[in-house]
């Protein structure tokens, strides 16, 4: 017997038990993967078309059909974790605050952050995931190409890099709504700025499109979350010089400082908590 | 007459009023919603440089990159138009709550009413979003080849108009299934996602090769977003223009129809109960 849990262990209770709710709702389960998937597909058919009249994303940038694919579905891929994991969580932090039912979460023996941040897992959005690994497939036979142990190795860990990065600012996002009371708008904002995220990092050149590129990549590092992993899926775009690993090397560390940026703003936002009933 | 001229004029006051209390926030929100089109600027503009130089008379379908961006802008005015969020949901939920009962015992129009109170929506809307709106076009205005003539104009008025009750219509008649099916919600999320890519948001459908660009023409989703914004670009004219122009009235009459014949019908399949 331990002074505190094992944290895998109520992971995975929190992963079984949203899991035997959705099965509960079977149908309701079964639709809702159905339409992420269409809505994906329909994106995807968005990009066959631009394809049918470009040979490349960005003159000499690489990204040519299925490098894209590939890319795209590196994006499917973080955001399906992402929206699985932690998006219905955040969701309902927002609601714990404003109805004061946080209480109950504060009272808890274990990590707060944790307890909100993984309650509930949205099993359907795993849907996008497995459509996700189909295109990668895909394209890496038609590129007739399969990346080695050590590039697979280095993807998953910069997937990871990627949903942390994600993860944090979801949590900032939904902390601030301690100070804003309700946070209707979190999906709004939490949309248009990874809308910035979802094209390769070479789109934003230019007068206006360096400073948007810096200001995503240093500041709020939403360009790293796709661009990084996917680069070590296509043959041409992986780091080969020195300079090319200055990125990675950068993505780690940001990954790291948006974790513990998450976990500050986390806590001052439990510092200004004010139960709001009894 | 007058008294029901005097009725509507107080539903429409009453709605304007209602949806003035939360304009800051809404003005905000509405030039948030230009967000989108800078990736959309920066995306195509990758797309052009590939195929040939930006400035140069590279074109996709028909469309050269200012186009492009142009044409993005364009749709967000005959969305603002043609778009009814909640609209079909709302009229589900009150066939399946019974809310539906108060239009049945009180002497108004449920079709009247709610198209009404989305005029008086839209007008606030257009009152408090011009600002935004006009500083956007402004930023932009390299993007557009410059003012059409004025039949250009008012075809592009009257288009946008037409696609303001369309697409009320369209989603009012949808959320009317509900009279049906109690459920309505996947089947206007495939709606939502059939709008999305065939009503021209997505991308001018011009672009779609062979059969599927004539599928897409058959129906009448090209009226929300496509056809007003390539109006107005002088993507169609002439006698295609005119046609276009009457094929959108005919898709209105029809759904017109289709509305008031659903909710005849509908409400005689339905069944209230309690207080």
């Amino acid at each position: 017997m331990t002074d505190h849990p094992s944290y895998l262990k109520v992971f995975l209770i929190f992963a079984r038990n949203s899991l035997v709710r959705d099965m509960t709702f079977r149908a309701n389960f079964i639709i809702d993967a159905i339409s992420s998937i269409a809505w994906m597909s329909m994106n995807l058919a968005f990009y066959v078309l631009i394809f049918q009249y470009t040979p490349m994303i960005g003159a000499d940038s690489g990204w040519g059909k299925y490098e894209f694919f590939l890319f795209l579905s590196t994006t499917l891929v973080v955001n399906s974790i992402v929206q699985a994991l932690f998006m219905t969580n955040a969701d309902e932090f927002s609601e714990l605050i404003r109805t004061g039912s946080l209480d109950f979460a504060l009272l808890k023996p274990i990590d707060t952050l944790f307890l909100v941040s993984l309650q509930r897992i949205d099993w359907s959005s795993l849907g996008n995931l497995v459509f996700g690994l189909g295109l990668m497939g895909y394209a890496f036979a038609k590129l007739d190409y399969l990346p080695g142990p050590v590039a697979i190795g280095l993807y998953l860990l910069y997937v990871v890099c990627g949903v942390a990065i994600l993860y944090s600012l979801m949590m900032s996002l939904a902390a601030s709504s301690v100070w804003l009371g309700r946070n209707q708008t979190l999906y709004d904002f939490w949309f248009y700025i990874t809308n910035f995220s979802r094209y390769p990092k070479e789109i934003y050149s230019g007068k206006y499109g360096d400073p948007l590129r810096w200001f995503f990549t240093f500041i709020i590092p939403v360009l790293l979350v796709i661009n990084v992993p996917a680069r070590f899926l296509v043959r041409s775009l992986r780091p080969h010089t020195a300079q090319d690993w200055l990125l990675p090397a950068f993505a780690l560390l940001a990954a790291l400082a948006s974790l513990a940026a998450a976990r500050w703003i986390f806590n001052q936002a439990l510092v200004r908590y004010r139960s709001a009933s009894s | 007459m007058l008294a029901r001229a005097t009725t509507w004029w107080t539903i429409l006051r009453i709605s304007i009023e209602e949806r003035l209390v939360y304009r800051g926030d809404f003005a905000l929100g509405t030039l948030m919603r230009f967000l989108p089109i800078v990736t959309q600027i920066f995306l195509w503009a990758a797309v052009f440089s590939a195929i040939g130089t930006r400035a140069g008379g590279a074109k996709i379908a028909g469309y050269t990159f200012p186009d492009f961006i142009a044409y993005y802008l364009l749709t967000m005015i005959s969305r603002a138009f043609s778009s009814m969020p909640g609209l079909a949901t709302g009229i589900a939920r009150d066939i399946r709550d019974g809310t539906v009962k108060k239009y049945l015992i009180q002497p108004i129009d449920m079709l009247g009413f709610l198209l009404l109170y989305r005029t008086a929506h839209k007008l606030v809307y257009y009152l408090v979003a011009a600002v935004p709106f006009a500083l956007v076009f402004y930023l932009c205005r390299g993007f557009f080849p410059g003012w059409p003539d004025a039949m250009t104009l008012a075809a592009f008025v009257a288009s946008l108009v037409m696609s303001f009750f369309l697409g009320f219509f369209l989603e009012a008649t949808l959320g009317m299934i509900g009279f049906w099916f109690l459920e309505v919600s996947s089947l206007l999320f495939v709606y939502m996602l059939f709008n999305f890519f065939c009503s021209g948001h997505m991308f001018p459908i011009d672009m779609l090769p062979g059969i599927w660009g004539t599928l897409v023409k058959l129906i009448p989703l090209q009226y929300l977003a496509y056809f007003p914004s390539a109006v107005f670009l002088g993507k169609i004219t002439g006698a295609e223009l005119a046609w276009g122009l009457a094929m959108q009235f005919g898709w209105l009459l029809l759904l017109i129809a289709a509305s008031r014949a659903a909710f005849r019908f509908g409400v005689r399949r339905y069944s209230g109960f309690g207080g």
